[in-house]
């Protein structure tokens, strides 16, 4: 089980992470929450516990707790720019249907 | 689908709810708006990808408007539409305007109330509008940049601007339909912009040389929140002079002398800017006129163009070293100077700063944005994008805030240290029977007696309709805004009568009186348990009293024998007598007496009411 990030996120994030300083890596996760069931977590992780796995994608140290991953397995974070915005994407091949602005999710 | 942003851990917003918050540098000349995102401030670009807007809007006879860069570049062509520096108006009244602006282009007219309004080719407007199309752009190109709706913005103001000034800027931001999470002063934002208040205190100067003014502000720290110790300020005095300077000296070398030919002296001083910008970099530069009458070329070091402003520089230290006297803090206790304004680039203003302090001083965030950025950090945790731990340093209320109640006996219903903005509410009764009024004074302090805190503001709520003591409810709300301001509001909830009051509490407290209040109440705390105590017990023995001098007066006579009756005006007068005293328990046990030795009396009472109630009625008509 696993999770990727693109070049572009992962030069992001490096970025960031280097900027903020003093952060154990990056923490994808789920919530049960959101107008269609879960919503995605994207946040500096300061600590990593027992329940979470860690592992290394294209020199990002992403911390994943066990119950998110099986939500996340196989995804892939993307950055992309909307005409001014930017920001991070979850490409997640375990989504069955979504809100329309894709922000929560059912699989 | 939408686009993410890194929360910092247990900050990640629910769907929909991002909590968008942007940092305004709403200047003079440049303003600019910036937020942080993946924990990062940054300034956020335009559709153009300018980071800077020029201050300046521009009223059109059709109606519409240009605002930044397009009006500035028209203003000399159309100065009398074209409205630069509004800030300076800001809050002004028309006479005072008119005092300082001599010989502005702006055609002043008088509005409604004392609000000085400009005439321009569209409509009258006052400065309050002109920002607020300022304001608005700038929420536009932070909605177009981050992807939402703001939840508000921290808006940057001088630190010398006064209530009037600041409320200007408020009306300008809600005119903008933008929500102001504070008012921050600019030179507290440049400290946060370098994490200056994470230190645990200390004095710190912010070194601030714009384009056309220049200020020193001292500021410190304490506990998280910065105090303005001082400022002081020459408000003609910029970058622009720097520029006029080597204007005069080109036109000296080359050997012209124009008086009214605008576009050669545009040229001339573009040529001057360029030239001093150039110099922050490098050591040497050629400086060039070129016109159709005047060609001129001509070398220029750092050392000569040091020498040429020396004197400019000079002049900034003055109102450093007044600002330390009237801070009344040494060179030596400074703890960081932060360098604020593009013409900080300048390497000699640098030295001289440097000099003067006798430190380095703090360059490393662009000089031009380091305001936006820290309102911008300042308003990511006010929006709540941090962890609870790290808002709580930021502002908050130094001393509770509270009601006064009966006996003298103060309710606190905001605690001290509270983060603020807050607002705190809770219901209380009315004393005595057919009430209709009630008299609130709102006091601050730790200490349980009203006379032992400070006053803040009595107001009274009047109208509501009697009924028996304690069925009133009124609902007494105390709500402090991101900037210190108190507003009270009572309201009587089965009528819906409302009174408020608004009073800015920390007005006129030194930080030692508000030690000297927190050190009292920790001295005073068992003395003060015990005040209260006594208080509560002899307000009560004076309800108990009341209520049985009106049962007796109404039909002692035909309840009672003479030896009850004197049994308890035996219990009646032992409250009195230990009422005045100052031990609480005594109150207490003299009460439970008189109480006690009443209880037939008031069983019987009890069924005599009840009887009379009932009294004609068919029992059938109970039963239904």
């Amino acid at each position: 089980m696993a999770v990727t990030l693109t070049e572009a996120a992962a030069g992001r994030v490096k970025d960031f992470l280097q900027k903020r300083g003093a952060a154990a890596g990056l923490r994808l996760g789920v919530r049960t929450t959101g107008c269609s069931g879960m919503a995605y977590v994207l946040e500096f992780a300061d600590e990593v516990s027992p329940d979470d796995e860690v592992f290394e994608d294209a020199g990002v140290r992403v911390i994943i707790d066990k119950k998110s991953l099986v939500y996340l397995d196989g995804t892939e974070l993307d950055f992309a720019k909307e005409g001014l915005n930017e920001g991070f994407k979850f490409n997640n091949p375990n989504v069955k249907d979504e809100c329309g602005c894709g922000e929560s999710f059912t699989v | 689908m939408a686009l993410l942003q890194i929360s910092e851990p247990g900050q990640s917003t629910a769907p929909h709810q991002h909590r968008l918050a942007v940092g305004i540098d709403l200047g003079t000349t440049n303003s600019l708006v910036a937020s942080v995102r993946s924990g990062v401030a940054e300034v956020l670009p335009s559709s153009e990808g300018e980071l800077i807007l020029p201050s300046v809007v521009r009223y059109l006879a059709d109606g519409s408007r240009q605002v930044g860069r397009e009006a500035r570049d028209n203003a000399a062509a159309d100065p009398h539409n074209s409205i630069s520096s509004v800030k300076r108006f800001m809050g002004r009244s028309l006479a005072e305007v008119l005092a300082t602006e001599s010989n502005s282009p702006y055609r002043f007219v008088e509005g409604e109330g004392s609000v000085p309004r400009i005439q321009t080719a569209s409509a009258k407007v006052t400065p309050v509008e002109v920002s607020a199309e300022i304001l608005s752009l700038l929420r536009k190109q932070a909605e177009a940049t981050l992807g939402g709706d703001l939840v508000g913005a921290v808006i940057t103001v001088p630190a010398y601007f006064d209530d009037a000034q600041r409320q200007a800027t408020k009306d300008a931001a809600r005119l903008a339909d933008l929500h102001v999470l504070r008012l921050l002063n600019e030179p507290t934002a440049a400290a946060i912009a370098y994490g200056l208040d994470e230190a645990a205190e200390g004095v710190v100067a912010i070194f601030d040389l714009g384009g056309g003014t220049f200020d020193i502000s001292i500021l410190r720290l304490n506990r998280g929140v910065f105090e303005v110790l001082a400022t002081a300020g020459d408000t003609a005095l910029g970058g622009d002079d720097i520029d006029h300077l080597l204007a005069e000296w080109m036109k000296q070398q080359a050997g012209i002398e124009v008086k009214d030919n605008h576009g050669l002296n545009r040229h001339i001083l573009d040529q001057a800017r360029a030239a001093k910008e150039l110099l922050s970099e490098c050591d040497e530069v050629l400086v060039e006129i070129e016109d159709s009458e005047y060609e001129w070329q001509g070398l220029l070091s750092r050392e000569a163009f040091n020498e040429l402003i020396e004197p400019l520089i000079k002049k900034t230290l003055s109102p450093c070293r007044r600002a330390l006297r009237d801070a009344d803090v040494s060179r030596d206790e400074i703890a960081a100077v932060v360098m604020v304004g593009g013409s900080t680039r300048v390497p000699l203003v640098r030295d001289n700063v440097s000099d003067f302090f006798k430190r380095e001083v703090l360059t490393h965030i662009d000089p031009d944005r380091v305001v936006a950025i820290g309102a911008a950090l300042q308003a990511d945790v006010l929006a709540g994008n941090k962890a609870d731990g790290e808002m709580l340093l930021l502002d908050v209320n130094p001393l509770s805030l509270g009601i006064e109640t009966m006996g003298g006996l103060v309710e606190k219903i905001i605690a001290r240290n509270t983060t603020i903005p807050t607002a705190r509410g809770q219901e209380f009764t009315t004393y005595q029977d057919g009430q209709t009024a009630m008299a609130l004074h709102v006091v601050q302090g730790e200490r349980e007696l009203v006379s032992d805190c400070r006053s803040l503001a009595r107001f009274e709520l009047r109208g509501f309709p009697p009924m028996v003591a304690g069925a009133a409810r009124i609902k007494v709300t105390l709500q402090v805004d991101a900037d210190g301001l108190l507003n009270v509001t009572a309201t009587e909830l089965t009528s819906g009568v409302q009174a408020s009051i608004e009073v800015k509490p920390s007005y006129g407290l030194q930080d030692q009186e508000i030690e000297q209040m927190l050190r009292d109440s920790m001295d005073y705390a068992q003395a003060d348990k015990d005040a209260r105590s006594l208080r509560e017990q002899q307000v009560e023995a004076q309800r108990v009293i009341e209520a049985l001098d009106a049962a007796l007066a109404s039909d002692g006579d035909d309840f009672l024998q003479a030896d009850e009756l004197s049994q308890i005006q035996t219990a009646r007068a032992a409250v009195l007598a230990v009422a005045e005293a100052d031990d609480h328990l005594a109150i207490k046990s003299a009460i439970k007496t008189l109480e006690t030795c009443s209880e037939a009396y008031v069983a019987r009472r009890m069924n005599a009411s009840v009887r009379k109630a009932m009294a004609g009625h068919n029992l059938n008509e109970y039963e239904r």
